[in-house]
């Protein structure tokens, strides 16, 4: 069986099966990373825009190495410097870029749903690499990838999402990626950051860390946005942090010794995760990222890929 | 100039009629109901078999957005979707630019009615100057202008200290103040109904607790001064409750929903569709239920549509970002009877009292009744005729409504304004 949609726009719209064939090649391709030549001829004369209407720096570059190493011409469009700021519309600046007739847009947006509306728009293959607090399912499919990597499967694990779930799209494409593949989730924060009926997702919800991280497999931190203060959602980053914030201690009072701890980046360090523990045994911060490229290599491949054609 | 409207279901929940009657229109006035009556000489005769016969319908709840937004809608293009859509007079909102705070644009605004209007047109006026919630408009002057109501629509006034004041101020005057019921703090940047829904989106919500917070108190102010309060678009189960049992203790308070609210729900905003965005929002089943249940009781005194016009470039691209509201005019009745009547979910008689009677009284209108002497203003309904609602043929200067592609049975079949045909 092969893949059939024209874009990847959530985690929520795909099946198992369609998941793992993400993960799977994913998998395939991640030694292209340690060879010397990295170059695979798949997308050669694909063209793949990167549609960035909101800062990323990691998720911009992964998405440009991956189109890269796979050959295709990737152009990159950030709203800062071109007509967005001259106050173009969305669609407008859309439409204007199929015009050229790229193979994949992939399109970040502070707006939920600006790649729902991208997709619908374009005649061409979207990518939804992060839509305002909605999707960010490359991050997921990365995120999943890491897993099985480490635990060897997905089936029965058991997973702690920690922080700001209510403003993260990390959080929401996880639940479904994790939901779908038979793992357990658990979301856990303070009250004003946990988002209404969210277990109506399928989730447990814990208000105490200390409960959350018990006998997980994996505890993944969101970062805290500095602005979540002022809108009162939490008194202070310094009593978020005390009672939010993972550090050795309570992991080894709670978690199990072999747990993982995953983080979406960027990290604020001594905030939701101390350094010993971003830089430690535990962590998988950076194998995260490495994995994200060979995610992105899988999902530009399968989107804009010769259709029924070879391995790359 | 006579008309006679022939064999038609005569619908007239003032006078308790349900009939195949005539009924005979001289001049601007309704002349009398009967069967079998001749036709005065010179008079031009309808033929209503099969079709119903109503009081004119009364939309109290729109945006005509002229002056100022006249890219949006004008009194000519709002009040032939009016008529379009089987009304024969419609109450418009203050936000325009400049804002209805003041008798001049109350009277320029039925300078163009009167030249340009398809249907009657009265102007709301602003409860605060520039509806900016902190001091009041000249509603003297507003009332003496041929304002009918006060509203700051759109926005709600936050004081409730000035809200108190307005509501005394104008007790003299007879007229309700209309209350926008949305707490803007609880409200604050959402963009859709609070609920799963908008979890699973990642979309701000507003939750339901921001228009009873604020139905509460309003309903409070009011029993403190004694004002008619009317509540627009009510939409949560929530509201529905405070209405009626302010209601039960007697308070002065009415309220109205909109078609939309009886019909959609969150789950319409899983597409992003920019058309699914309006204030307040579409909110879960339970509140649909509670808004059915409020109306076929009579908590829910009427149906307006909130018709919005927007351009198009207000109603595309990023959710968040869009404009709130829809166009309603020329498809409210339309839906109300394919979706609500047809299934015997909402008798005819009390749709039609919902949308002529009662908002005719509410307000003081002239209109509402067929009783001999009352305005020939009438909207004949054919109940069987299947269309399909086609954004691109509507008089409204705007195409935003989410309804684009249902097909229906039963609309608008006449409209007759003062006793001329304003629509066929």
């Amino acid at each position: 069986m092969g893949w059939s949609r024209k874009d990847l726009v959530s985690m929520r719209e795909l099946d198992a099966v369609e998941i793992l064939m993400l993960v799977d090649t994913a998998a395939s391709l991640q030694e292209i990373a340690g060879r010397e030549i990295k170059k695979v001829p798949a997308l050669r004369g694909k063209t793949i825009v990167n549609l960035f209407y909101e800062n990323s720096t990691r998720t911009r570059t992964s998405f440009e190495i991956a189109g890269k190493w796979l050959s295709a011409d990737v152009i990159n469009f950030s709203a800062g410097g071109s007509s967005a700021a001259k106050g173009e519309s969305f669609i407008d600046t859309a439409k204007n870029i199929a015009a050229m007739s790229p193979d994949v847009v992939v399109v970040r947006h502070s707006s939920a749903g600006a790649a729902d509306v991208l997709a619908r728009a374009l005649p061409c293959a979207v990518v939804n690499a992060g839509d305002g607090a909605h999707e960010h399912p490359t991050q997921a499919l990365l995120d999943l990838l890491t897993i099985r990597e480490h635990k060897g499967h997905f089936e029965g694990l058991s997973v702690a999402i920690v922080g700001d779930i209510a403003h993260s799209r990390v959080a929401r494409s996880n639940i479904h990626g994790m939901r779908k593949l038979g793992m357990t989730v658990t979301v856990a924060g303070p009250p004003t950051l946990i988002p209404p009926f969210v277990q109506e997702l399928g989730v447990k919800v814990s208000y105490r860390l200390e409960d959350a991280i018990r006998d997980v497999d994996v505890i993944m931190m969101l970062r805290l946005q500095q602005e979540r203060m002022t809108a009162g959602l939490i008194p202070s980053v310094r009593e978020y942090s005390r009672y939010w914030g993972l550090t050795l201690d309570k992991l080894s009072a709670h978690a199990r010794p072999d747990v993982l701890i995953m983080h979406p980046g960027p990290v604020n360090r001594g905030v939701e995760l101390s350094p010993e523990l971003a830089d430690g045994p535990y962590s998988v911060i950076l194998d995260q990222v490495a994995k994200g490229v060979a995610v992105r290599m899988a999902v530009l491949f399968l989107l804009a890929g010769n259709k029924g054609g070879g391995e790359p | 100039m006579s008309l006679l409207i022939r064999n038609g279901r005569v619908v007239d929940p003032a006078g308790s009629m349900d009939a195949v009657q005539d009924v005979l229109v001289k001049g601007d006035r309704v002349e009398r109901l009967g069967s079998g009556l001749p036709a005065p000489d010179g008079a031009a005769v309808i033929d209503a078999a099969g079709k119903v016969v109503c009081p004119g319908f009364i939309d109290i709840h729109v945006h005509l957005r002229e002056p100022g937004f006249e890219y949006k809608e004008t009194v000519a293009t709002g009040t032939r979707a009016a008529a379009a859509g089987g009304f024969t007079a419609v109450c418009c909102m203050a936000n325009t630019h400049p804002v209805n705070d003041n008798r001049s644009i109350t009277d320029y605004i039925r300078a163009r009615a009167a030249a340009e209007g398809a249907v009657r047109v009265y102007p709301i006026g602003a409860v605060t100057r520039g509806l900016g919630g902190k001091e009041l408009a000249e509603l003297a002057e507003l009332a003496e202008a041929g304002c009918v109501a006060f509203s700051d629509d759109g926005k709600c006034v936050m004081n409730a200290a000035l809200y108190r004041r307005a509501m005394e101020y104008t007790l003299p005057f007879g007229v309700p103040v209309i209350s926008h019921a949305e707490d803007d703090h609880l409200a604050d940047g959402g963009a859709m109904h609070e609920g799963v829904v908008s979890t699973e989106l990642g979309v701000p919500g507003v939750p339901a607790a921001a228009e009873d917070v604020m139905v509460a108190r309003d309903i409070l102010l009011a029993e403190l001064t004694g004002a008619h309060l009317h509540v627009a678009h009510l939409s949560t189960a929530g509201a529905v409750r405070l209405v009626r049992e302010a209601k039960a203790r007697g308070v002065r308070v009415t309220a109205e929903v909109t078609p939309h609210h009886l019909l959609l729900t969150d789950e319409a905003v899983r597409s992003f569709d920019v058309n699914t965005k309006m204030n307040p929002p579409l909110r879960s089943r339970r509140d649909t239920e509670a808004l059915l249940e409020g109306l076929l009781e009579g908590t829910i005194d009427c149906i307006a549509t909130d018709h919005a016009p927007h351009a198009l470039s207000e109603k595309e691209g990023e959710f968040d970002r869009a404009a709130f509201g829809i166009v309603g005019l020329e498809t409210a009745v339309g839906l109300l009877l394919d979706r609500l009547v047809r299934p015997g979910i909402l008798p005819l008689p009390t749709l039609v009292a919902r949308l002529s009677r009662d908002p005719a009284r509410l307000l003081g209108l002239p209109g509402g009744s067929l009783a001999p002497g009352s305005p020939a203003d009438l909207t004949i309904l054919d109940p069987s005729a299947e269309w399909t609602v086609d954004p691109a043929r509507f008089e409204s200067r705007s195409r935003n409504t989410p309804f684009g592609g249902w097909t229906l049975t039963g609309r608008p079949w006449m409209t007759i304004v003062g006793g001329r045909i304003a629509w066929q």
